[in-house]
């Protein structure tokens, strides 16, 4: 409980390890160097970036450092996905398939390549958010050239049936890409077991730093790069190479299969301790996403009769901080898209909230949240004020 | 829920312009726990009026830094839905009713001081500001909040506010009521606001370039409805495209030709028809207003002497007002008032304190309409 305010929004952000940031610091002082550079000081950052490569590579199943494009982020990532994929296989197809539950990154490329002649179904997952193979698979056309489901919605956590889509997809010669941006550094992720062609995954997410992702591309599949400029990334990634980031993102996936089996049931335990607070405390309570498939710090719950806007602001006023459905781009908040998908009304959407822990939070800190969290929504539903004239 | 301040909590609503900056400033100033809030009001799927004006992300951003200088917590809330639903839809539908709704009137009595109260509340707050030019009072006599104009004749905005209730004005504080716009702009610079020197809105927020017929096209597509222009005789003069796209006192583009200026003088939604007359029948000397919303006192209990305005920008005129049926009232003026307009409010004062004010039903003269349009029928559209 750092300056005394409880953090219940990991899937948005973590905060970078010490040692991430130990192992990061050379490189944004005396490792300064550029890894194209052919002197010493250059070889040096070379090294790093070689070595970093090397353990996301192994950490997530890849069967050669080559695979590994880092990006600016986990947006990028996807944007490199969708768009290097669609515009690589254009004259095999011009259909995509995807889902309604996508982060934005991916549901605005494909919006984006919709408009430049590209068309998109976007399948839609039944009321736990789980997209059914079956339901992609007749998603399928002769001219399907890219299929992109999330490995875990952000939103509700619930995890996908990635490896039987995989599947089909392998099955149908189709290029599959999976969003794993909330997965990656907490599950195991193996390339070769989910059977995937491409993955995305985001430093942050996993105490690592802002800015910095990879793209996993299997060797056998064709990419068009987003940005030209120098041949770094194998040509597909132009930009000097953001070395300290790149070092900090492979060391924090290094340090997040340290004891995970411990710290993803330590997680487990007082999520299921908020969830079994929330929903036995608060009549009209109700959780989003699957009871079971879903990650173990996730935890969406609608509340009726109330904004998840308001018991959010007020949530912050008393120092927790949680978050809700999408940020627009203002900042207001709308009603999540995700659990529009899932069949709530926008009421109910509009009255969901989501709190995801970390590794850091506590058993006091979440017997916090259900002391305040009850009378709180009580308060939010008896708050009227009469109409005007 | 404890507050940090002894004189209470104030969400204070922040469109990114120069006096809502300020008013808050004034507030932190006066010792208030101020959250700032910027209200995103229009649809994010729907195109901007104004690229730079209410609701764009520059007036997020400008709103968001004067936040931080101010060192108060900011945040941006969707009232998109409360937005369309209560202002945008009642607009269209006036008009569609051959109305000529005020679009503020109804956002500030729904919206600002209706569904941002609402936040207000559910945020442990006391009170709601906006940098309206107005200000409220308490009246221990009366027993009553009294709404009054404020300091700046020219900027002046109570017309608009006439319709907040009793409990609405007790959490309302506007700090700009008490300054003229010149000095709000003086305190902007010495903060070093960043909205110090941006120019006054004016339009209707949500309709561009103040072209309300395009943007009836647009919205309503069926307000395109064609009907007969008739003059007070009964005669068929021309075709209207649409009672929405007319408003009363209207002259410039009726596409007639006349030896003698025409105005509109009445339009009938039931008949789909627009009535044109000469100057003088565009005078009326008294109206009808309900719904009415009564601030300085409780209710009307008999005649009452009042000067008054029937539109936002017109001169104040004296009259009278008396008690109407079911809490209607009527207002008889001294002098002939031109356009009497359904749709618009009526205001009433007492030197600087508004008395309260209503929608206006109808002109209460006779028109003397031969033909197809029953004279009765003239303006009475509900």
């Amino acid at each position: 409980m750092e300056n005394g305010r409880i953090y219940l929004d990991h899937a948005a952000t973590t905060p970078v390890d010490p040692d991430v940031v130990e192992a990061m610091l050379p490189f944004l002082t005396s490792e300064f160097g550029n890894p194209s550079s052919i002197y010493y000081r250059g070889r040096q950052a070379r090294r790093a970036l070689d070595e970093a490569r090397d353990a996301v590579a192994q950490a997530i199943g890849a069967q050669s450092p080559r695979e590994i494009i880092f990006t600016g982020g986990g947006s990028e990532a996807d944007n490199l996905a969708l768009k290097g994929v669609a515009w690589a296989y254009r004259d095999r197809g011009r259909h995509i398939v995807t889902t309604a539950i996508e982060h934005h990154a991916v549901l605005r490329a494909a919006k984006s390549l919709g408009d430049q002649g590209f068309d998109v179904t976007y399948v839609r997952p039944d009321a736990h958010g789980i997209v059914a193979p079956e339901a992609v698979r007749e998603a399928i056309r002769d001219d399907t050239i890219l299929i992109s489901v999330m490995h875990a919605n952000n939103e509700t956590g619930t995890l996908q049936p990635i490896r039987e889509i995989a599947a089909i997809a392998r099955e149908r010669g189709i290029v599959f890409h999976t969003d794993a941006v909330q997965t990656v550094g907490h599950l195991p992720v193996d390339v070769s077991e989910l059977g995937c062609d491409l993955l995305s995954l985001a430093a942050h997410k996993f105490y690592g730093p802002k800015g910095v992702g990879a793209l996993y591309v299997r060797r056998s599949v064709s990419l068009a790069p987003l940005i030209h400029g120098g041949g770094q990334e194998q040509e597909r990634r132009a930009g000097t190479e953001n070395v300290a980031g790149i070092v900090g993102m492979a060391k924090a996936l290094e340090l997040s299969a340290v004891d995970r089996p411990q710290r993803l049931e330590k997680i487990r335990r007082l999520r299921d301790r908020l969830e079994a607070g929330i929903l036995s405390a608060i009549e009209g309570a109700r959780l989003n996403g699957h009871p079971h498939e879903r990650l173990p710090g996730h935890l969406n719950v609608t509340f009726d009769g109330i904004e998840g806007e308001s018991l959010l602001l007020n949530l912050d006023m008393q120092g927790i901080e949680a978050s809700s459905g999408s940020a627009c781009t203002s900042g207001s908040i709308e009603a999540s898209h995700v659990l529009l998908a899932m069949g709530l009304d926008r009421k109910a959407a509009l009255g969901s909230i989501r709190f995801s822990l970390g590794k850091r939070n506590t058993i006091e800190e979440i017997d916090r949240v259900l002391e305040v969290l009850p009378p709180l929504v009580e308060r939010l539903r008896n708050t009227r004020i009469s109409p005007g004239f | 829920m404890p507050h940090a301040s002894k004189k209470g909590r104030v969400l204070v609503a922040m469109s990114g312009g120069v006096d809502s900056s300020v008013a808050a400033a004034l507030l932190v100033e006066q010792g208030y726990e101020c959250i700032g809030v910027t209200m995103q009001l229009w649809p994010e799927d729907l195109p901007l009026a104004h690229e730079s004006g209410c609701c764009s992300l520059s007036a997020v951003e400008d709103a968001r830094r004067v936040a931080n200088k101010l060192g108060i917590p900011y945040y941006v809330l969707n009232f998109a839905h409360s937005f369309a639903e209560e202002v945008i839809e009642r607009f269209a539908e006036e008009y569609l009713r051959g109305r000529t709704p005020n679009p503020c009137i109804v956002c500030n009595e729904k919206v600002k001081f209706g569904t941002f109260l609402q936040k207000a509340l559910e945020l442990g707050c006391d009170y709601v500001a906006t940098g309206h030019y107005a200000r409220v009072e308490y009246d221990p006599e009366r027993g009553r909040y009294l709404l009054k104009r404020g300091k700046d004749p020219k900027k002046d905005q109570s017309y608009t506010l006439y319709g907040l209730t009793q409990e609405q004005l007790a959490r309302t504080l506007l700090p700009l009521g008490a300054y003229h716009k010149d000095e709000v702009r003086a305190i902007a610079r010495e903060l070093g606001l960043v909205t110090a020197s941006k120019p006054d809105s004016q339009e209707i927020c949500f309709v561009p370039e103040g072209d309300y017929r395009a943007f009836m096209e647009r919205y309503k597509p069926e307000s395109k409805r064609p009907g007969p222009i008739v003059d007070l005789d009964g005669n068929v003069l021309g075709e209207h495209q649409g009672i929405a796209f007319y408003t009363i006192g209207q002259r410039k583009g009726l596409g007639i030709t006349h030896p003698t200026p025409l105005y509109v003088v009445a339009i009938d939604e039931a008949t789909n028809t627009v009535v044109v007359g000469p100057r003088e029948a565009v005078q009326g000397m008294s109206l009808l207003a309900d719904p009415v919303n009564l601030i300085a006192v409780p209710e009307l209990a008999g005649p009452m002497e009042v000067t008054c305005k029937i539109r936002y920008r017109v001169q104040e005129a004296p009259a009278t007002i008396v008690p109407g049926e079911d809490g209607a009232v009527i207002t008889h003026f001294e002098e002939p008032q031109s356009a009497i307009t359904p749709g618009q409010s009526v205001v009433w004062y007492d030197g600087d304190i508004v008395i309260g004010g209503g929608i206006i039903e109808r002109d209460l003269k006779e028109l003397k309409v031969a033909g197809p349009l029953p004279a009765a029928k003239a303006g009475a559209a509900r």
